[in-house]
């Protein structure tokens, strides 16, 4: 029989706080146990949670750029269990009224555009952190992160196959980040995604019993997991058995899902409005006044970079993968004055290749925008070729200086002297009978010998596109 | 609406209270009449009212996002029963 997955993920991202949700605690990482939670995040008794305006802002703000619904009127909730790192015995969430409701995110698959429809957004507080080991058979609590600001994206079961997840849930992680909503770092937990797997048989319209597998915490276990779980939940049915409903992990090491509690009595949360907290109401002003703060967004940038600059959708998307990268791009085409696919190119070859190759992000490149532009302009303008660019670019890297002072120290200059090149060419020509007879004779192939013999010829220093020029016009004369 | 017994000791587990069968039986009988009196008030026709999420016609007043509070672990782990290395410390729960 033949199979299909179904997908709908949710991810956890942790709003970029100074301040916790309901606190005026710190939410910095890597803190000491326990210095950042305050009686309010200990839930001692007798405290009231007060909201956070940055944190409602930057929900507003991922809610505009999926262009989701804004809520006017939004209510907190509590979401009762009990587990000794959330010491209140509730979390407190959002539940019939979210803050943002649907909206869509673009997600390009090898390169075909998906559209992924959310469900909801909704803000709510962390939990703190168990620690099970080395505590003579006790569980050690920390409740720094208790607090700490989260907002919950939804997606609808919309995803058709791991891939299809992974692109989803990597345009989220770049929307958060381009909209300064969330930091990302997903090894510090900023960015969990949970999904929601299940499989019918192909053309069924009803879902299939799902399960979540919860905090996958890289691109790459979100893959792995949802792969695993669709062989095993094929495999069960396929065996004549039925899928469980359940919360499952997925164990890295062991590359397989496990079960880790059955949903039917642990997910009695017995919802009901926060009598501490009143509505959250935002107006309409609010709502416009961080509308006119958005950035322009990736979509946007990547179909005006198509349309104005005529850039292929890959250079497109590779360019609009960050924020970071898409002003780096910006800068250079505007030093450069135009250069569009010139600055693109070297942008995805040269730089992305350097920056990898020393483990560094683009707003460490020891190549600021600027110098890059004052190489390019020389290739713009024919002082040097591509070859003694990369020489440029490797020095400029190493530190020695801007474009225009390495090419003096080190004498880079183009022949792009016609009759200069002339003079070489013809003695290349002459040099190397052979491949002139078997060009003639219609070998394409000893025209580019003839090519790299001239190249030499120069030292690497002639005028690639002169060059072939002459020697065309020289062979054919 | 009413409770069932079974019911009243699964909320009760919920909750994590403990009661007796005797305990049980006395909360099912109080909080059946609750739910009499909410099915009395439930048939009052609310139509054209909006719903309220609060009992206050008001609405939440939002805080600056800065840090105004300090350390204070060591006062709070004073009462605490068992804390090692700024930690609190429970007994093992693991799923």
């Amino acid at each position: 029989m033949d199979w299909e997955t179904v997908i709908g993920i949710e991810t956890h991202a942790q709003l970029s706080t100074a301040s916790k949700i309901f606190s005026g605690a710190a939410t910095q990482f890597g803190a000491a146990p326990n210095v950042q939670a305050c009686a309010v995040d200990i839930a001692l008794p007798g405290v009231l949670p007060v909201l956070n305006r940055a944190a409602v802002e930057k929900a507003v703000r991922l809610g505009l750029a999926v262009g989701a619904q804004i809520n006017r009127r939004s209510v907190f909730a509590r979401k009762n269990y009990f587990y000794p790192d959330l010491p209140k015995g509730y979390q407190i969430s959002q539940y019939e009224l979210p803050v943002v409701q649907g909206g869509s995110l673009p997600v390009m698959i090898k390169d075909v555009a998906k559209i992924v429809k959310l469900t909801r957004a909704h803000l709510e507080e962390d939990a703190g952190k168990s620690l099970h080991e080395d505590f003579h058979g006790l569980s050690g609590i920390d409740l720094n992160r208790a607090g700490t600001p989260l907002l919950e994206i939804v997606t609808e079961p919309d995803m058709r196959s791991a891939e299809e997840a992974v692109a989803y849930a990597k345009a989220l992680h770049a929307l958060v980040r381009w909209i300064g909503i969330c930091d990302g770092n997903m090894q510090e937990g900023s960015f969990r995604c949970d999904a929601n797997v299940s499989v019918r048989p192909k053309g069924a319209q009803v879902l299939g019993t799902r399960c979540e597998i919860k905090n996958l915490n890289s691109f790459r276990f979100l893959e792995e997991a949802i792969n695993y779980e669709v062989r095993r939940q094929i495999e069960l049915l396929e065996d004549g058995g039925s899928v469980v409903q359940e919360t499952r992990l997925y164990d890295p090491e062991r590359k397989q899902t496990r079960s880790m509690r059955s949903k039917e009595d642990a997910h009695d949360y017995r919802y009901f409005p926060d009598p501490d907290l009143l509505p959250l109401v935002i107006s309409a002003e609010t709502i416009e006044q961080i509308r006119s703060e958005l950035p322009e967004l990736p979509q946007a940038k990547r179909e005006r970079y198509m349309r104005d600059y005529q850039l292929s959708p890959y250079d497109a998307g590779v360019l609009t993968s960050s924020r970071e990268v898409a002003d780096f791009y910006e800068n250079l085409i505007q030093a450069l004055g135009g250069g569009y696919k010139l600055a693109s190119s070297w942008i995805a070859g040269e730089l992305f290749g350097a920056l990898k190759r020393a483990g560094l992000e683009i707003c460490q490149s020891p190549i600021s925008s600027g110098q890059l532009a004052g190489l390019l302009q020389r290739i713009q303008n024919n002082a040097i070729n591509g070859k003694q660019a990369k020489e440029v670019f490797d020095a400029m890297w190493n530190g020695e200086g801007d474009a225009e002072a390495i090419i003096l120290a080190r004498g880079l200059t183009q022949i792009s002297d016609a009759r200069e090149l002339e003079q070489i060419i013809d003695g290349v020509l002459a040099a190397n009978l052979k491949s002139v007879e078997e060009y003639r004779a219609g070998k394409e192939k000893a025209f580019n010998a003839l090519v790299g013999q001239a190249m030499k010829a120069t030292k690497g220093n002639g005028n690639p596109a002169q060059i072939n020029g002459i020697l065309k016009k020289k062979l054919e004369g | 609406m009413s409770l069932s017994l079974p019911e009243v000791k699964r909320i009760a587990w919920l909750a994590r209270i403990e009661i007796t069968d005797a305990e049980a039986a006395a909360a099912q009988g109080q909080l059946n009449d609750i739910f009499k009196l909410i099915e009395q008030m439930q048939s009052v026709d609310t139509g054209g009212v909006a719903p309220m999420a609060h009992g206050q016609d008001v609405v939440q007043r939002l805080r600056e996002d800065r840090v105004t509070e300090t350390d204070q672990h060591a006062i709070y782990q004073a009462i605490a029963p068992q804390v090692e290395n700024g930690l609190y410390l429970v007994p093992k729960v693991i799923e």
